[in-house]
């Protein structure tokens, strides 16, 4: 119903308002239109399922205590604000999740490059490795966070180890086949002009090497996350897996959600930190390529 | 790398035999029974250059024309001490070549220059490779610059350039460290024709200045006449040297105007007679292939 009376207003309003004066004007309010447009329609969507959630909950439609509903999980978030939760502000459970993900995220990233690299450039040591790497990574390394719960405790470091586990294996995949497949004309340029093993490997491997690595780190990012989460969630005296675990543990689906929700925004923000970092080191390449993601 | 270490004397003793290098003590290239062999991909041996004898002379313009595919680059790539020779030998200002030399000057057919690095930066970086300081690194590759008419570009990250301004900034990159032998593989091969002829006449400005012997691959035997002093014509694959033809054409030239020279057209159709066969042959192997 909504839908329909938003078009209906919306399709004769596009042609009326001022005579196009040029047609560059006129294609740019078209574009602006547009864009407006499919904002619009984006905020109807959230509005139209949370709407909805929050009726077919009130008419109990859905249980709400199993599934709860917008109205309550915002009411367990402004509490978790106002009144911080139960293992203290909600400030200090997101800055412990986020320490955690990005010290896992920084180790794993640093290791996986540095290794990825190596083993790029150096053919013996990928010969040697290589197996040992494959069955590593066949490991569902999720399993890995009861291991370092008991090996480093309830503290970050066990959320930390199972960050960079999750970190490492896309990280060095990615910084491998960057350095293995390296324009080889480039590679012989450089040595032409005189440079060496060393300064074709920092200057020549690694710089065409980003892009593979970068491509990595979006996704990374998140298995940080991810890791660190779910080290929490085992096991831990503070941050957003333990609000979750605890919620669940009273049937608090709310908290479940709320959790969530701020796990998404927190998330959401350091991927646009991160895409802004990338924006600034890859000056160089064509933009088409930057803006295609 | 280490060629410093290497023993100069054993060179310089080594006279050249060949009567080809008439005008200086010491050919600047010199080819012997030079065969490369490749192992493909499916465990395979494949010939790429089978017991090839040229020499260069020191400062002499040499083309080299053949058949597509024929092992043309693989001789500039032992010349340069990228690849050895399985076989044969071959010498570098009388030296044998072991590693790569730093008189050595390679352009690429495709875009070799460093696409993250500014137009100014990829000049610079030869020097910066060898140790150069900053300083004067910038100053050679302004000068550079400057003569292949790229002096306002110099921040230009190579993505905003053109095709053509790209190879004159691979041209800068590679006259800005001197080289005395100057090896270029089809440079010019993926311009357009009215850049290519461009390219060709501000390669001999660039090039009359250096004294530096140069062998230029190509298959267009349009631009090796216009170019060279010699013409070398390849036999198909495996590659070995066919025939040599001295183009005796007055320098300086400008690749349009030499190009309606009737003695152009003369030996173009001398050498012709001989490249098309090799062409003609290499065509029928393709055609023999597909079926």
């Amino acid at each position: 119903m909504p839908l329909d009376s938003t078009l209906d207003t919306a399709a004769p309003a596009a042609p009326a308002p001022a005579p196009p004066a040029t047609r560059t004007e006129a294609r740019e309010r078209a574009a602006r239109h547009r864009r407006f447009t499919v904002l619009g329609a984006r905020v109807l969507v959230l509005a139209l399922f949370l709407g909805l959630w929050e009726v077919c909950a009130r008419t109990e439609v859905v249980d709400p205590f199993n599934f709860s509903q917008p109205s309550r999980i915002w009411s367990q978030i402004w509490q978790w604000i106002t009144h911080g939760t139960a293992q203290g502000s909600l400030g200090e459970q997101i800055a412990y999740t986020l320490y955690e993900a990005l010290t896992g995220w920084v180790i794993g990233v640093v290791g996986g490059v540095l290794l990825g690299i190596a083993l790029g450039r150096i053919r013996f040591l990928a010969d040697v490795l290589g197996p040992y790497i494959k069955v590593l990574n066949a490991i569902p390394r999720i399993v890995l966070a009861p291991i370092f719960l008991i090996w480093f405790g309830l503290g970050p470091a066990s959320k930390v180890a199972s960050a960079v586990v999750l970190v490492f294996f896309p990280v060095f995949f990615n910084a491998f086949q960057g350095a293995r497949e390296v324009d080889r004309n480039l590679v012989a340029n450089a040595r032409i002009l005189g440079a060496d093993n060393r300064r074709v490997t920092l200057q020549v491997v690694i710089p065409a090497a980003t892009t593979w690595i970068f491509t990595s780190l979006h996704v990374s990012f998140g298995f940080a996350l991810i890791g660190a989460i779910v080290g929490e969630y085992i096991g831990a005296t503070k941050g957003l897996g333990l609000l979750v675990a605890a919620a669940q543990g009273t049937f608090n689906a709310a908290g479940v959600y709320a959790a969530m929700t701020i796990l998404a925004v927190v998330a959401l923000l350091t991927e646009g930190v991160l895409t802004f970092a990338e924006k600034r080191l890859f000056r160089w390449k064509p933009a088409d390529a930057g803006d295609g993601r | 790398m280490s060629e410093q270490g290497k023993p100069v004397t054993g060179g310089g003793t080594s006279t050249p035999e060949r009567p080809a290098a008439s005008s200086a003590a010491v050919p600047a290239i010199e080819l012997t029974n030079a065969t490369k062999r490749f192992r493909t991909p499916s465990g395979a041996l494949h010939t790429a250059v089978r017991d090839l004898d040229l020499t260069v002379a020191q400062g002499e313009f040499v083309a080299v024309v053949g058949p597509t595919g024929c092992g043309k680059s693989t001789t500039l790539t032992l010349v340069s001490g990228l690849e050895e020779p399985t076989e044969g030998e071959v010498r570098v200002q009388g030296r044998p070549v072991a590693g790569i030399s730093d008189q050595v000057g390679f352009v690429f057919q495709q875009d070799a220059v460093f696409p993250w690095r500014t137009v100014l930066s990829n000049v610079m970086a030869g020097p910066r490779f060898r140790g150069v300081p900053v300083a004067e690194a910038r100053e050679r590759a302004r000068d550079w610059l400057a003569r292949v008419g790229l002096a306002a570009f110099e921040d230009r990250y190579p993505h905003q350039l053109s095709g053509g301004m790209r190879k004159r900034v691979a041209l800068a990159q590679t006259f800005v460290n001197d080289p005395k032998i100057l090896l270029m593989d089809e440079p010019f091969s993926a311009l357009d024709v009215q850049t290519r002829a461009l390219m060709s006449d501000q390669l001999l400005d660039l090039w009359a200045g250096t004294g530096s012997s140069v062998v230029f691959v190509t298959h267009d035997l349009d631009e090796a006449i216009a170019l060279a002093d010699r013409v070398v014509v390849m036999t198909a694959g495996p590659a070995t040297v066919k025939e040599v033809f001295t183009v005796d054409l007055p320098r300086p030239r400008t690749v349009e105007a030499v190009r309606l020279e009737p003695r152009f057209i003369e030996i173009y159709r001398e050498i012709w007679a001989s490249l098309g066969e090799e062409v003609r042959i290499t065509r029928e192997r393709g055609a023999g292939n597909a079926a």
